[in-house]
């Protein structure tokens, strides 16, 4: 009783590690729930009904640090919130990828001023810069394919 | 709800009792603002919750009048529930002397409020029981809203300096 | 070009990390000891740090939390971890560019935040608003305060642990950011108001669209309710629960909702119309006992409420021009610039320099979904104003969360801030 029953002899499927972990990985991101200001609100829309993030495996946001591997930096980020925003980077385990969601957090945005800080890849290192203010859900949605895409070409080398 | 008394009203009758406290008066688009003297802030605030039933401090902020003096401005919104009616305090404080009877005693709204003032203008509250930063991290210098403080810290990039600007440029590592 | 003036580097270490200290709260031991019972000194009690990043806060709010057992004996609230200096930022646009900012304080309610900016403006600057704009500002402010309902109305059942309800109220926002994407292009941050007016007319198919949010929401509301309203467990955690009496709610500065669930009459709407209110018969909703459940009836009410505004609104819908015809104000027609040499002039001019204000200092109130939301405007005499301050009533009404949370559990914390329904974008501005 097993699935060979069912399919038919599968035989033998042969593939790297390095793809077949890539490909797991890229398709269970757990996101952090990390919201700041006004990209968090049309964060929570894009896994909320309509546009479903679950769609793309990644509808298990997690509260803890610990155990997400996605932070989606969704919003402003003040002086006073940089240093808490590294410690939560610090305390994700690897491998570990950052979205700067918005022109706030990807270039300051509107706020050329003394109180937010001029881009989140000051504090982080970020992989995909996700435009707009704020981004649409489907942009959203589209900076987290190229994210995909950007995992599954990883090369083994780079985990360690 | 019965119409609302166009706020001009509360004029003569606080003039009267406040005396000296009061130096000027001014409406400017059916606003009344009282300019009362420093020392009498507190005195003032506390007739103005308990006989003329201000019961409400919407909002305390400050302007910087840079090149006047005095500098500062304390404005005091307040707000009357049972007359419908607002009306504002202003304080003058001098450049040198940037220190003001806290309105914490009378209302417990202007707890946040002084402290952000605190924050962002470097005002001192006396009598304010937890005069902290509110808005700005522990270890931040300088109180950012004042007029010599810049407005922006980066430069913007254009294709002509962009160079420049991105070389300067913090990045973040691993 | 001037050079950037001191940068603020976040710390000069190889890696660019700060250290855990720098989070530490701002606050000394003696500072401390007055904020917290004398049992926490000796450890009889525990200190519990809940946020920054806390599923439950709705955005950055940090509490720090003095516990005997489960029972919180003193919470003391840390702001300002989004603080974006949105007041600095509009000293130094010119009126009607400070308009964008505006959207960006309370991001759930933007169309609001931009009729109090630029009510206040033309207070200042004295200019009259056609009717036909102040009905359009009527009805999206009402769908705005719906907007900003229903996400308050999901995140707070999502707290207290019912999430169905934040995909429901997802899906029925849905249908009014259409109505923000029809009239203005984008979804949240719609800048759709202007000094005089709105920026243009509502197209064609904005009526039908509002009628069709009129047509379904009365049956979604009734989902709701049903699945909170009565529901036992929803009742045991709300009922009795963040109790704030009415005397302490109006020293605490409160309004709003989280005010008027104390049973205080208190709606800037109807104590200054401003925008045409007081042409629509609508009443405002009460509580009685001041405590989580009466704040969730209050806002569910005005659900209720803000349909009734929009089909009146809706209904009396006059036509005419949607903005001032001061060309010293509002720009001329696009048109118009083509054979006018003077409209020319005047656009050139505003898109420029700007128009000027009077040298005055002006404040308006309007009432959002979180309270009476005031700017503050002071002027020169210049283009740009002098210094402007928005009365954020997330602020005062959180500053009352000590009071509220005094006696209660840790859990109730969540169901409690939920409650006073802040929004950390404009509490720390």
């Amino acid at each position: 009783m097993g699935l060979e029953q069912k399919l038919g002899n599968m035989g033998v499927v042969t593939m790297s590690a390095e793809k077949a972990i890539n490909w797991a990985r890229s398709n269970a991101i757990w996101p952090m729930l990390f919201g700041l200001a006004c990209c968090a609100i049309e964060m929570m829309s894009t896994q909320a009904s309509n546009y479903d993030m679950s769609r793309f495996g990644m509808e298990l946001m997690r509260a803890s640090p610990r155990q997400s591997d996605l932070m989606i930096v969704a919003g402003r980020v003040s002086r006073k919130m940089a240093p808490v925003l590294r410690n939560l980077y610090d305390q994700m385990p690897e491998p570990k990828w950052v979205i700067s969601m918005g022109d706030c957090a990807s270039c300051g945005g509107v706020f050329n001023n003394y109180a937010v800080v001029q881009g989140v890849d000051e504090i982080v290192p970020v992989d995909v810069y996700v435009a707009g203010c704020p981004p649409r859900p489907e942009a959203l949605i589209d900076g987290i394919l190229k994210l995909q895409d950007k995992i599954k070409k990883e090369p083994l080398a780079k985990w360690q | 709800m019965e119409q609302p008394l166009p706020s001009t009203n509360i004029g003569a009758s606080v003039l009267a009792a406040l005396g000296e406290s009061v130096s000027d008066t001014r409406v400017f688009r059916d606003e009344v603002t009282l300019f009362v003297v420093k020392e009498h802030v507190s005195e003032v605030l506390q007739y103005l919750r308990d006989v003329e039933k201000f019961d409400m401090l919407t909002d305390e902020t400050c302007v910087d009048y840079l090149p006047r003096e005095p500098r500062f401005g304390i404005i005091y919104q307040l707000y009357s529930m049972p007359r419908n009616i607002r009306v504002r305090v202003k304080v003058m404080l001098s450049e040198n002397d940037r220190s003001i009877q806290s309105a914490y005693p009378v209302y417990r709204s202007a707890n946040w409020l002084e402290r952000e003032i605190y924050d962002l203008f470097g005002i001192m509250f006396v009598g304010h029981p937890d005069l902290r930063r509110i808005m700005m991290p522990p270890g931040w210098e300088g109180h950012p809203l004042l007029k010599e403080h810049p407005v922006k810290v980066e430069e913007v990039a254009f294709s002509f300096n962009r160079e420049r600007v991105m070389a300067d440029k913090p990045r973040a590592q691993e | 070009m001037s050079v950037a003036e001191p940068r603020f580097h976040i710390e000069e270490s190889p890696k660019n990390v700060v250290s855990a200290a720098d989070t530490q709260l701002d606050i000394t031991f003696d500072q401390l000891k007055k904020l917290v019972t004398p049992r926490a000194l000796t450890g009889d009690t525990m200190l519990l740090n809940m946020g920054p990043q806390h599923p439950s806060t709705h955005g950055v709010l940090r509490l720090l939390l003095e516990l005997d057992g489960e029972t919180v004996l003193s919470c003391i609230p840390d702001i300002g971890f989004l603080h974006t200096g949105i007041e600095k930022t509009a000293e130094s646009k010119t009126y009607t560019k400070a308009i964008v900012v505006t959207d960006r304080i309370d991001y759930l309610a933007p169309m609001i935040c931009n009729l109090a900016y630029v009510g206040a403006v033309e207070k200042l600057v004295g200019v009259d608003v056609p009717l036909r704009a102040q009905y359009i500002r009527v009805i999206l402010s009402e769908l705005t305060r719906m907007n900003s309902h229903l996400v308050w109305l999901g995140t707070h059942a999502l707290d207290i642990g019912a999430m169905s309800m934040f995909l429901y109220t997802f899906r029925e926002r849905e249908l009014l950011l259409d109505i923000f994407e029809l009239v203005s292009g984008t979804r949240m941050m719609s800048s759709y108001f202007r000094v005089g007016g709105l920026w243009r007319d509502a197209p064609d198919s904005f009526a039908d669209a509002v009628r069709r949010v009129l047509k379904v929401f009365p049956a979604r509301l009734l989902e709701y309710e049903n699945l909170l309203k009565e529901n036992p467990l929803w009742r045991e955690r709300t009922i009795g629960i963040g109790v704030i009496s009415k005397e302490d709610a109006v020293a605490y500065g409160m309004t709003g909702p989280s005010l008027r669930g104390s049973g205080v009459n208190y709606d800037v709407r109807k104590a200054a119309p401003y925008s045409s209110y007081d042409h629509f018969d609508f009443s405002v909703p009460l509580g009685a006992h001041g405590d989580v459940y009466d704040r969730y009836r209050c806002r569910m009410e005005e659900f209720y409420q803000s349909l009734k505004i929009i089909e009146q609104a809706l209904d009396k819908l006059p036509p005419g021009p949607v903005i001032t015809d001061d060309r010293k104000i509002a720009p001329p027609p696009k048109h118009e610039i083509a054979y006018s040499m003077e409209s020319l002039i005047h656009h050139f001019k505003l898109w420029t320099e700007g128009f000027r204000a009077p040298e005055g200092e002006v404040y308006h109130a309007v009432e959002s979904g979180k309270g009476e939301f005031g700017v503050y405007i002071s002027s020169d005499g210049g283009p740009r104003p002098r210094r402007v301050h928005f009365r954020a009533p997330s602020l005062c009404n959180l500053q009352a969360l000590p009071q509220m949370s005094k006696g209660y559990l840790i859990a109730d914390i969540v169901g409690i801030v939920g409650s006073v329904d802040i929004v950390l974008g404009e509490v720390d501005r």
